[in-house]
């Protein structure tokens, strides 16, 4: 098998003491972000990525780090949900359902351990699924000419609202938002300055990484000043006890079969474009809830309903980074920062990733293999550490929050412009939260407008102007029905979804996955 | 009506956009489309998207009440004169400030307020600076 034989090449490149200590960093960082209600997965890698850009660590280096918090996350957002009832992150939202009776009932330690254990093995499996699948639809991806690739672009800003979107309108608003910040600057083909309205510090386009700080980091920080001495963001007590950390043997062969069928599950989600982690681990639940759930003890603290979100959630994160590393199109809102990193270290993800740079690819994945056994290793025995993170109250951690995005930003340009237009984009991204307009699309908006608008404009300079070139070939036909199709089902199937997903906690929710 | 006045100004905001398209000079070298058309595309989308808002709002968001919102402005006008000051105050001094403020606004008695930010300003000093080696901005006294 061509994977394992890279994937053998990878171990050499992940298994060096700098790497491994890398991804114990990002493991334990993640871990943390994720336990903290209001620090996700998407806002935790968006604070890092300026860091990790201005450290100068190498591609490998910078996308273990910053995978490993992506995965330390979803692992992390099940303990303040199963504590505190308020999920750590959204993916973690389902997990409240039978974590906190769980732990109502004195047995927080056995959930704890119980959803530490499926994390790891949805995390696992879908690294493996990462490693099979990746490959193969690289294949399908060098078939892609421009014209495909534009309908691939057009797919992923008509999908990426995700089945359960509220408002299409909006979802539409925010991606053109985005692909407009990107038009800012110099034109790439005819040299051209655009919108830059003789602004010098315009030329050069708004650095996608101020915007993305700004949107995620910074509006968390106005939404926390915004719903000060509140009850659900100040630091609750850990009223219900904890139990054993140790989880028995019978419990966890009670659940292997939930977290078999929930990782397959959540993997498939996590793959598909628009869906995520959170829709992975809310149908991995309900599914879960009408396979096994005969005598109704979900919702009031069955292990089963913790098992089936945790492993879900996980295995579509894993799930999510095929898109991305393959068609360096990313399904969620993570993936699209993880993208970022890569395209600020030059580094263009797609096909041409797996032959040009097999080191990162394969190094990344085998770090997903240690950083999973190391999660596994943390969230079990260290659990109660974590649990203390929590007790750190947001009024002391959102001014360290916003002053580390400062210092990330400051660090790459040292340009009291781009802290300037990071503070406009603060704003933005409250008013555009409090609107229930979606922010990842803007992000990605922001990050692919230019690649969207050369490979329009290579298939247009083939075809010498002739636009049908655009639904000119089967594959690219599939694209646009996929994104029309995309677009349309949630206007139709949203409500019901959504529904039965249940009213969210805050209106203005977490930003993502 | 938040709905309505947000259509509202995604619809001026768009129109400024294919506006701002149309003064974009062409330059003697050119491909088919041309750097023009696809930002008109993108204003179509924008505007387009904007009527659909403005015609069919949301429930009405929950707004904070004025106090709440002049404490957000508060916020901004602090990061603001945290981003012009940085330079000529140096790194820890104006982080020291800009998180005391900060903390103390979410709710910090004043007192412990300067000492969390002051703690804060010189935990990140030492972690990013001294020990990673990230280089902050320098005030007059040199840190």
């Amino acid at each position: 098998m061509d994977a394992l034989a890279s994937l053998a090449d990878g171990f050499a490149v992940a298994l060096t003491w700098q790497n491994l200590f890398l991804a114990l960093v990002g493991c334990f960082l993640g871990t943390v972000m994720g336990a903290l209600p209001g620090l996700g997965p998407s806002n935790g890698v968006a604070i890092l990525i300026p860091l990790a850009f201005t450290l100068g660590l190498g591609p490998t280096e910078a996308m273990i780090l910053l995978t490993s918090v992506y995965y330390g996350a979803m692992y992390g957002g099940r303990i303040s949900s199963i504590l505190l009832n308020i999920p750590g992150d959204e993916p973690a939202l389902m997990t409240t359902l039978d974590g906190y009776p769980m732990a109502q009932q004195g047995r927080g330690g056995e959930a704890l351990a119980l959803s530490g254990v499926a994390s790891f093995v949805g995390a696992f499996l879908a690294t493996w699924g990462l490693v099979f699948l990746a490959p193969q639809l690289v294949k399908v991806a060098l078939l892609f000419g421009p014209a495909e690739y534009f309908a691939l672009f057009v797919l992923a800003f008509a999908t990426l609202g995700g089945i359960a979107s509220r408002n299409q309108a909006k979802a539409a608003f925010a991606a053109a938002l985005g692909l407009g910040i990107a038009m800012v600057g110099v034109d790439g083909q005819t040299g051209v300055p655009r919108f830059s309205f003789g602004e010098v510090h315009l030329y050069d386009g708004i650095d996608f990484l101020v915007a993305i700080v700004g949107l995620f980091a910074l509006s968390e920080v106005f939404i926390f000043l915004e719903h000060r001495g509140e009850a659900s963001v100040e630091g609750k007590d850990t009223g219900a006890g904890i139990g054993r950390i140790v989880p028995s043997g019978r419990l966890i062969a009670r659940c292997t079969p939930t977290m078999l069928r929930t990782s397959l599950l959540g993997f498939i989600a996590g793959v598909l474009p628009g869906a995520g982690a959170s829709l992975g681990s809310f149908l991995a639940y309900s599914m879960e809830k009408k396979l096994v759930d005969r005598e109704g003890t979900f919702g009031t603290g069955d292990p089963r309903g913790v098992a089936a979100p945790e492993a879900g959630n996980n295995a579509a994160a894993g799930g999510a980074l095929v898109p991305m590393l393959a068609l360096g199109v990313p399904g969620s809102g993570t993936t699209a920062v993880l993208l970022a990193m890569l395209l600020a270290l030059n580094i263009t993800p797609g096909p041409l990733l797996f032959t040009q740079n097999p080191d990162v690819v394969w190094g990344l994945i085998a770090a997903l293999f240690i950083g999973n056994l190391m999660l596994l290793a943390m969230n079990i025995p260290m659990v109660g550490l974590f649990v203390r993170v929590l007790l750190v109250p947001p009024r002391i951690l959102m001014p360290i929050v916003a002053m580390v995005s400062f210092v990330g930003i400051y660090g790459i340009s040292g340009s009291t412009f781009d802290l300037l237009v990071m503070v406009v984009f603060g704003v933005l991204g409250w008013l555009l939260r409090k609107l229930d307009v979606p922010l990842v699309p803007v992000i990605l908006g922001v990050l692919l407008g230019n690649l969207m608008e050369a490979n329009l404009r290579r298939a247009m300079t083939i075809s010498d102007g002739d636009w049908t070139t655009l639904f000119a070939s089967p594959l690219s036909i599939g694209l646009w029905t996929v994104s029309i199709v995309g677009f349309v089902l949630p206007i139709i199937f949203g409500k019901v979804l959504r529904a039965r997903m249940g009213r969210r906690k805050d209106e203005e929710g977490a930003v993502s996955d | 009506m938040s709905d309505r006045i947000f259509g509202g100004i995604g619809l001026l905001l768009a129109a400024f956009f294919i506006w701002g398209a149309t003064q974009i000079e062409l330059s003697f070298i050119s491909d088919p489309v041309g750097p023009r058309k696809f930002p008109m595309i993108i204003g179509a989308v924008l505007g387009l998207a904007s009527l659909v808002v403005l015609i069919r709002p949301d429930a009405e968001p929950h707004w904070p009440p004025l106090g709440r919102l002049a404490e957000i402005a508060g916020a901004v006008a602090v990061m603001v004169a945290y981003a012009l000051l940085l330079p000529d105050l140096g790194f820890v001094i104006a982080t020291a400030a800009a998180s005391a403020v900060l903390t103390w606004r979410l709710g910090t008695r004043p007192l412990w307020a300067v000492v969390t930010g002051v703690l804060t300003s010189l935990g990140i000093y030492t972690v990013f600076h001294l020990i990673l080696g990230l280089s902050l901005a320098k005030g007059p006294l040199g840190f």
